[in-house]
């Protein structure tokens, strides 16, 4: 079994008011010098040796990001 | 003339969905979203609702569920599709319509009567308005921030497939204003506001919404 990664963010030219939520919120905590937050979703899958990167690529775009508004990185982190 | 309505888990306007269908005199049949056939249906509304505890994304999940194989293969021969609310974002998902929703810019769920404008009445959901009319249907959506590619947005614009425009003010950040879209081929209309909830003036702000149910009834009789 390997553990797999992936993170998906929405695109950059896509407004994230949650992460423009948490960025304010920041001063207001008495955090400074943090100029902008995007929020996103991290997913660990734990995954059996034969499935390989296609697989993996066909997983992130077809349920885990919608790519009309997300991008998305698949990384192997290493073996259980 | 028989219009199915799918239920999912979480859906949660079936009934005032089929009600409509039945104000429009046309026989309402509840789909199931384990079914695998239409069961003869001439048309399909995708009610609002969050299915599947909108989960991962709204609308993500639904998209999979058996029902959803025949009705993406009857849109694309013509049968006509409305996605309401989570109707929409599930057939946004689906890849029936284009774009997708997000969460709305102020934050706030939003619930209220609000103003749209039709500008495409050649769909078989709206030949009953008049283009350019203004109705006032519920709004209730937390993620109904309509966002697309600059080109698609181009493209709908372009191709008259902006269906309802909010008026009066923008209410979730949507690009251009847009609160309804329509296929290619006008067939599968979807919009994040409820007309199903604004058909007799008894139980909701307005009837302005029934002219969608009765625009379909008499655009399939015709067909």
């Amino acid at each position: 079994m390997a553990r797999v990664v992936v993170d998906v963010m929405p695109k950059p030219e896509i407004l994230d008011p949650q992460g423009q939520a948490v960025a304010r919120a920041l001063p207001r905590l008495g955090f400074d010098g943090i100029s902008d937050v995007r929020q996103g979703k991290h997913f660990e899958l734990e995954v059996a040796d034969d499935v390989d990167d296609e697989t993996l690529a066909k997983i992130a775009v077809g349920l885990l990001s919608n790519p009309v508004i997300e991008d998305f990185v698949v990384r192997r982190v290493g073996q259980e | 003339m028989k219009v199915g309505v799918i239920t999912f888990p979480g859906t949660l306007d079936d009934v005032d969905a089929q009600r409509a269908v039945r104000y429009a005199d046309a026989e309402a049949v509840a789909l199931w979203h384990g079914d695998t056939d239409l069961r003869g249906v001439d048309a399909v509304i995708v009610p609002g609702g969050f299915s599947y505890g909108d989960y991962l994304r709204c609308g993500a999940i639904a998209r999979f569920a058996p029902v959803m194989q025949p009705v993406v293969d009857a849109a694309r021969k013509g049968m006509p599709v409305l996605g309401i609310c989570n109707g929409f974002q599930i057939l946004c998902e689906a890849g029936l319509l284009p774009g997708a929703l997000t969460r709305n810019s102020s934050l706030h769920f939003v619930c209220r009567d609000q103003w749209l404008r039709v500008e495409n009445t050649e769909t078989p959901w709206t030949t009953r308005y008049e283009e350019g009319a203004e109705i006032m249907v519920p709004l209730k959506s937390g993620e109904g921030g309509y966002r697309a590619q600059k080109s698609t947005v181009d493209e709908l614009e372009g191709e008259g497939r902006v269906v309802f425009r909010y008026a009066g003010g923008n209410p979730n950040g949507s690009v251009n204003d847009i609160a309804g879209v329509c296929s290619a081929n006008g067939r599968v209309v979807g919009l994040m506001p409820h007309p199903e909830h604004a058909i007799d003036a008894l139980t909701g702000p307005t009837d302005h919404g029934l002219a969608m149910f009765k625009s379909l009834v008499e655009s399939v009789v015709a067909a």
